[in-house]
């Protein structure tokens, strides 16, 4: 880890053939301060684990994945900055997409849902009992 | 030019037996001898080119095939397809008329090969040597001309005779009953005509399935398809053996046409008229046992003929022709044909000749004791049969022959006598209720036909063809020192058949009138086997109405006053008269073209003849030699042919004398005889005679009952093995499945709850790992 850091952009140069090197390279960002994203972001994806076992309402169990989503965008927002490596910021650029997209259908499919028992409990829907 | 040097050969064979009659040293006779086969083994060896409208001659009764299955498919309701067929068969006759008349002039080389397409090629490298070809070809010599010659002009007669016959059925049984009778007759052909074993082969199957097909005509009948059935699988057996001993010459000989084997089989001949039969490979001698054991199926031998007397559950034109005249000598134009490879062997002619007079003796001891005429007539086919092998068996083959030419045309109007009988008589078939048919009005065709029958089969001394014909294999086994046993056998047979023969004319046609209907009319089993009766099938329905005036007569008593016996009408009356006039003709064929019958000269230019055995070179010389009598046995010091004339004639009369004494004499109603009073002289015989010997219970016991047990053995085995090995592949992933099952709760959270759980340990995991 320690090599990588110290050799600003030769990960880069591996990776996405491009070199950071001849743009303006920012800071080497610290280890303490990768930990305080790594906190918020595990922070988050607690909460959002905790939102989708404990709520039985679908939208919110929706939205507890949602955050569960951007829990792992902000880990990888930061090990990005952190390695100086693109590829991370292109992976959430990714998820968030996948996560509009998806989001768009899993409410199409909660609206099904509800039209068929008129309600959003989740406990209702358990026809695939074996 | 071919045909140039077949002739020559031919001139050369015919001025040989002058050239040994003027050899008057015996000594030297034997060397005459091979020089004389071996040039008649050439004449075999080199086919000239027949011409290819022979093709006709099988190719017709298939038009006439395609034609009957046509008015099938138009549902035609006249008499259109036995028309058709009479007509088909009618120009096949005239066909085969002309190629004998230009085979004996010349015109075709004898033996010629017409080629009709190459049928069959199967190659496995370059070259002939490497191939085995069967084309659609035909072998031509005067042995064809011989079969196809009865087989074409019976085929016709008794098509004709069939149209009336089988007029109940008028509609699709009468299309579907010619579609199989031309078949029949192209796949007889086939057999009869080809130039190689395969298409022989063909024709050999064709035969047995057409025979399948009309014995269970009535296929409404149970014991008609089990007849059928039996048939068939009893073929099968006889067919293996065929099988193989084809495959067997093709491995050997390279070839399965006949040309070529009998070119590849001239230097064992040449080795066995030279005495060296060490020369001759066993594969060789093996080919002959295995082809007879087809001959033996096809041709109902011991231990084969349980199936034709069965085979009389068929429509009794179905039973003269082929159950009689034509199929059933299949066997015996096998071993004809094939008659240079039986020689090479030492043991395949004995076991022919002991086979055919067993199977003989034992047929007419069953016959003695039958009621049912049909079955009579059938056990007097195989025996008949049986005296054709032993002909083969003792080398004469032209006395073999002989006796397949006449008793085609005797037993065929034996067949049709008794069918117009069980047509006219509502399927009544036993012979202790019926009595002096031949002497009510519109039976007198029929009686003369069945008296000139009984008479031929009798083998009545001079005035029939059967007597000479039977003289010839009688003659022939005394004269052979090995074969003396067979003689007396043959002989003993020749006594029993003319007494079973004239127990049924005894019985039926003279005598007291008196008559009880089959069970047509009653509508329920009252026969002897209570299964004949759907052959007449309909036709007393239209009885009535055109035969009111006839027949009252007849009537033993009024519990019958309503039915009203069925007299034939033009067709069977024309074709019965035709047979009884051929059946007399053709003991002109004895006397003329050659020392020993025109039959016997026409199987002397053919590949069944048979002189140069070493084994038998007594037999031989006499035979080759003509009409000279040295060096063969004599019966009690008399010369054996000349002493056959006596003996088998006396013998003949004896036999229609006890006939004459125990069933006609003194004879006041239909069901008793003197015969009867005999009966506990003979004790448990007679009873064990009508039961057949008790074979097919044997049979039964002996293989089908082992069958069945092992049938259900392995049933049991497949039961619990091998089902239960597939049931436990199927077992595994039911259980699985159904004891997993449990675990999809349907609820949301807990799958979260275990995807969560999952995380869990993974992450525990990776951590624990990661220090």
């Amino acid at each position: 880890m320690n090599m990588l850091a110290s050799i600003p952009g030769a990960m880069d140069a591996v990776i996405s053939g491009t070199t950071l090197a001849q743009a303006s390279a920012p800071a080497p960002m610290a280890a303490s301060q990768l930990a305080h994203y790594l906190f918020v972001s595990a922070a988050l994806f607690a909460i959002g684990l905790i939102g989708f076992l404990t709520r039985r309402n679908l939208i919110i169990m929706f939205l507890c994945t949602e955050l569960m989503f951007q829990a792992a965008g902000v880990a990888l927002i930061a090990f990005s900055r952190f390695h100086l490596n693109m590829t991370g910021q292109t992976f959430v650029i990714f998820i968030l997409t996948v996560a509009a997209a998806e989001a768009a259908m899993a409410l199409a499919l909660v609206v099904l849902l509800f039209r068929r028992r008129e309600s959003l409990n989740a406990e209702e829907f358990s026809e695939m009992k074996g | 030019m071919g045909f140039m040097m077949t002739l020559s050969t031919i001139l050369a064979t015919l001025a040989s037996p002058i050239a040994a009659l003027a050899q008057s040293e015996p000594v030297h006779a034997a060397q005459q001898e091979a020089g004389h086969a071996a040039a008649k083994m050439e004449a075999i060896a080199a086919p000239g080119v027949g011409p290819l409208w022979l093709l006709l001659i099988p190719v017709l009764p298939l038009v006439g095939f395609v034609l009957s299955a046509l008015c099938a498919a138009f549902k035609v309701k006249s008499k259109l397809p036995a028309w058709l067929t009479v007509l088909c068969l009618g120009a096949s006759f005239a066909v085969t008329l002309a190629m004998y008349l230009q085979i004996s002039s010349g015109q075709i080389a004898n033996p010629s090969v017409a080629t009709g397409f190459e049928w069959i090629r199967v190659s496995w490298g370059l070259g002939d040597a490497h191939s085995i070809v069967a084309n659609f070809g035909l072998y031509i010599d005067s042995l064809t001309c011989l079969w196809m010659l009865f087989v074409t002009g019976l085929a016709t007669l008794i098509g004709l005779y069939a149209s009336e016959y089988m007029a109940g059925d008028v509609g699709a049984g009468y299309c579907r009953f010619f579609a199989a009778f031309n078949l029949f007759v192209f796949s007889m052909s086939c057999l009869v005509m080809g130039d190689n074993l395969l298409l022989l082969y063909l024709g050999w199957e064709g035969v047995g399935l057409c025979s399948y097909l009309l014995i269970g005509y009535f296929y409404k009948k149970p014991s008609a398809v089990e007849a059928g059935k039996k048939a068939f699988i009893v073929n099968r057996i006889g067919d293996l053996g065929l099988a193989l001993g084809l495959m067997l010459t093709a491995v050997h000989f390279g070839s399965i046409e006949y040309s070529v084997i009998f070119a590849k089989a001239q230097p064992y001949l040449t080795a066995l008229s030279e005495g060296r039969l060490g020369d001759i490979p066993a594969v060789v001698q093996l080919i002959p046992v295995l082809l007879m054991i087809g001959a033996f199926g096809k041709s109902a031998q011991l231990p084969l003929y349980v199936w034709l007397p069965d085979a009389m559950e068929g429509p009794t034109p179905v039973s003269a022709l082929i159950h009689a005249a034509t199929m059933v000598t299949a066997g015996v134009y096998l071993i004809a044909r094939t008659y240079p490879l039986f020689l090479l062997s030492e043991t395949a002619l004995p076991i022919v000749a002991w086979t055919g007079a067993l199977t003989a003796l034992l047929a007419a001891t069953i016959g003695m004791a039958q009621f049912d005429i049909k079955r009579i007539m059938a056990y007097s086919t195989v025996s008949q049969l049986g005296y054709m092998f032993a002909g083969l068996g003792v080398l004469t083959s032209g006395g073999a022959a002989f006796h397949v030419f006449t008793h085609a045309f005797f037993k065929a109007m034996l067949f049709l006598s008794c069918g117009a009988v069980m047509h006219g008589f509502a399927g009544q078939l036993d012979l202790r209720k019926l009595s002096g048919v031949g002497s009510m009005p519109g039976w007198r065709v029929v009686g003369i036909a069945m008296l000139v029958g009984c008479l031929n089969l009798a083998g009545f001394p001079v005035i029939t063809s059967g007597y000479w014909s039977k003289d010839m294999i009688l003659g022939e086994a005394f004269a052979n020192p090995h074969m003396v046993a067979i003689g007396w056998i043959l002989l003993l047979t020749a006594g029993l058949t003319a007494y079973y023969t004239f127990r049924v004319y005894f019985r039926v046609f003279v005598g007291p009138k008196y008559f009880e209907p089959g069970d047509e009319v009653h509508g329920h089993g009252g026969g002897d086997h209570g299964s004949h009766g759907a052959d007449a099938h309909g036709a007393d329905a239209h009885g009535h109405k055109a035969h009111d005036e006839h027949g009252h007569e007849g009537h033993g008593h009024d519990a019958h006053a309503h039915f009203h016996p069925h007299a034939p009408g033009w067709a069977i009356n024309t074709v019965l008269a035709i047979l009884a006039i051929a059946a007399f003709a053709v003991i002109g064929l004895r006397f003329v073209g050659g020392h020993e019958g025109w039959v016997s000269g026409l199987i002397e230019h053919s590949s069944a003849n048979y002189a140069g055995h070493a084994m038998y070179a007594a037999a031989a010389s006499h035979a080759g030699a003509g009409g000279d009598e040295h060096a063969h046995a004599t019966f009690f010091g008399y010369d054996a042919h000349t002493a056959m004339m006596y003996v088998s004639g006396v013998v003949g009369f004896i036999g229609i004398a006890v006939a004459f004494v125990l069933h006609f004499v003194g004879r006041t109603t239909a069901a008793k005889s003197r015969a009867d009073a005999l009966l506990p002289l003979v004790g448990p015989l007679a009873k064990w005679a009508q039961g057949k010997w008790y074979v097919d219970e044997l049979y039964n016991a002996i293989i089908r009952v082992p069958l069945l047990v092992l049938a259900h053995l392995f049933h049991l085995i497949d039961k619990a093995i091998v089902d239960g090995i597939v049931d436990l592949f199927g077992w595994v992933p039911k259980f699985t499945g159904s004891s997993l099952r449990p675990s999809q709760s349907g609820v949301l959270h807990g799958y979260a709850l275990s995807m969560a759980g999952g995380l869990a340990v993974l992450v525990l995991i990776v951590v624990m790992v990661m220090k």
